[in-house]
C-alpha cells in the first residue's frame, strides 16, 4: 500500500472553546459509575510561573476494573456501561482546571508486567504548535515503584508526574500541577 | 528534544522563536519516548464516535456539518459558501470511517465568536463558527460552510493570520490525536505566517486545501478538497501490539 505522509499539527489557538468545548465534558461520572470518586485538580503554569489561561487539559483513563473502553482492550475485565474514560477540560484565567472521575484500576505493559494506575494526559494550549502528552500518576500508589515508564523517567523529574493526594469535606482531590516549561517543568513524552 | 515519534520533517519544533507565544510554553527538557502499551494504542476517539452516531441516528442535526445554518437562526451565515471534503486515512493509506472531526474558524469577516477575540470586525449573527462531523464507511467527511476571512494578531507589527479552519480528530488510539488548521491554496499571508512557516517546508502542502473542481456544485458553492494522515500506533510489523492494532481498524 502507498505510505502516506502525516499530516502536521498546528497550534490549538485562543478560540478553540466553542469547537472543543460546546459544552462542559469534566464530569466522566454518573451516579452509576463504579469505583472510588476523585477529583483531579490543579494549575497549567508557563515558564515565568504564569498561569496559561487557554489551555486545555484532556484525559483518557480505564475504568475501575482497568478496562479500556476501545476495541484493542479485549481482554475480560468487565466495562462499565456508566464510564466511557474521556474528559476535557480548559483552564480558567488563574490557569485552573478540574475533572471529576474515578481512580482507574491497572493496566498491563507487556506481557509480564503491569502499570500503576495512571491517567494518558495531553495538553493543549496557544503557543505550543504540537499538544503535549504526559501521564498523572497518583503520589499514594505504592505499585509506583514498579511502574515500567516511570521507571524510565530520570529519579528527580518523576515527581512531576504524580497527583498529590489531599481531602477537602471528605472528599479526595488530587492536585496535579503541570509546568510547560523551566523550574520543576512537567515530564512529557513522545509518542 | 524532539523524540522518535515527532519526526522532524513532519512536526514543527515546540519552540520556534518567530511565533512569540512559543518561547515561554515550549519545554525545554527532552522528550522522553513512551512505548505504545494498551494506554497509547486505544483512546476515546471509536467511543466518542460511537456515541456521536447514535444521536445523528435520532436527529439528522446532531452531526452539525453545516456551519452555513446550524446557529439555528433561520438565516444563512454570510460570506462565499464553500464545500469542504476528504478522507481520513492511517499512514498505511487505510481509510478511517466513522471518525470524528471537530472543527472551528472565523467568519467571512475574520471574527470568531469568542470572548477574548478583540478584532473590531463585525460578528455575523448567523455565524455560529463550530461544527463537527464523522467520516463515512469510506473514510470520507464533508463540511458546507463559508470561507473564514483573515485576521490580525499580536504576534508582531501587522501580523495577519492567513485564512484558515481549526480542524480536530481523535482517530482510532490516543497516539493518533491531532490537531491542526487547513489553509487554502493561494493565500498569500502563508509565508509571512509563523505558525504556518513552523512547520517544515516540505510538510507545509500538506495543511493546505486543494480546489476541486468536481467538489464544487453548479449555483451554490467552491469545492475544497482536505485529505488528513493520522499517527497510527506503532507500525513496525515486529511489535507486540500489532495483532490487537489490526483489531481496532
Ligand atoms: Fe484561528
Amino acid at each position: 500500500m502507498t505510505r502516506r505522509d502525516l499530516t502536521p499539527p498546528q497550534t490549538v489557538g485562543p478560540f478553540f472553546h466553542g469547537g472543543l468545548l460546546p459544552e462542559a465534558m469534566n464530569v466522566l461520572v454518573t451516579g452509576e459509575t463504579a469505583g472510588e470518586r476523585i477529583r483531579i485538580e490543579g494549575c497549567v503554569y508557563d515558564g515565568d510561573g504564569a498561569p496559561v489561561s487557554d489551555a486545555l487539559v484532556e484525559i483518557w483513563q480505564a475504568n475501575a476494573a482497568g478496562r479500556y473502553r476501545h476495541p484493542a482492550d479485549r481482554r475480560s475485565a468487565p466495562l462499565d456501561p456508566a464510564f466511557t474514560g474521556f474528559g476535557r477540560a480548559g483552564t480558567d484565567e488563574r490557569g485552573f482546571y478540574w475533572l471529576e472521575t474515578i481512580k482507574p484500576g491497572r493496566v498491563p505493559f507487556d506481557a509480564t508486567r503491569t502499570q500503576a494506575p495512571h491517567l494518558n494526559v495531553f495538553v493543549f494550549a496557544r503557543g505550543l504548535l504540537d499538544h503535549l502528552r504526559t501521564r498523572l500518576y497518583f503520589d499514594d500508589e505504592r505499585t509506583n515503584t514498579d511502574d515500567p515508564v516511570l521507571r524510565v523517567v530520570p529519579q528527580p523529574r518523576r515527581p512531576t508526574l504524580l497527583a498529590k493526594h489531599q481531602t477537602a469535606g471528605g472528599r479526595v482531590i488530587y492536585r496535579y500541577d503541570v509546568v510547560l516549561q523551566g523550574d520543576g517543568e512537567t515530564v512529557f513524552f513522545t509518542l | 528534544m524532539d523524540g522518535p515519534g515527532r519526526d522532524p520533517s513532519t512536526f514543527p519544533p515546540y519552540l520556534y522563536e518567530a511565533y512569540r507565544a512559543t518561547t515561554r510554553r515550549a519545554p525545554k527538557q527532552p522528550l522522553i519516548p513512551l512505548p505504545h502499551t494498551l494506554s497509547e494504542i486505544t483512546g476515546p476517539g471509536p467511543a466518542l464516535s460511537g456515541a456521536l452516531h447514535q444521536t445523528v441516528q435520532g436527529a439528522a442535526s446532531a452531526e452539525d456539518s453545516d456551519l452555513t445554518t446550524n446557529m439555528g437562526t433561520g438565516t444563512e451565515a454570510m460570506g462565499e459558501r464553500i464545500i469542504v471534503t476528504g478522507r481520513v486515512l492511517d499512514e498505511g493509506g487505510t481509510p478511517l470511517p466513522n471518525t470524528l472531526i471537530e472543527i472551528w474558524q472565523a467568519n467571512a469577516a475574520g471574527r470568531y465568536r469568542h470572548r477574548v477575540d478583540q478584532h473590531h470586525a463585525p460578528l455575523d449573527p448567523n455565524f455560529l463558527g463550530y461544527g463537527r462531523c464523522l467520516t463515512n464507511k469510506d473514510g470520507v467527511y464533508r463540511l458546507i460552510t463559508i470561507r473564514p476571512g483573515a485576521y490580525p494578531w499580536q504576534n508582531h507589527p501587522n501580523a495577519w493570520r492567513p485564512a484558515h479552519i481549526h480542524f480536530s480528530l481523535f482517530g482510532s488510539s490516543w497516539v493518533s490525536r491531532l490537531v491542526t488548521q487547513m489553509y487554502f491554496p493561494g493565500d498569500p499571508l502563508q509565508p509571512l505566517d509563523p505558525i504556518f512557516n513552523s512547520v517544515p517546508a516540505a510538510a507545509r502542502a500538506r495543511l493546505i486545501a486543494q480546489y476541486a473542481h468536481d467538489v464544487t456544485q453548479d449555483g451554490y458553492a467552491l469545492g475544497f478538497r482536505f485529505d488528513i494522515v493520522l499517527h497510527g500506533p506503532n507500525a513496525t510489523p515486529f511489535e507486540p501490539y500489532e495483532t490487537a492494532q489490526r483489531a481496532t481498524r
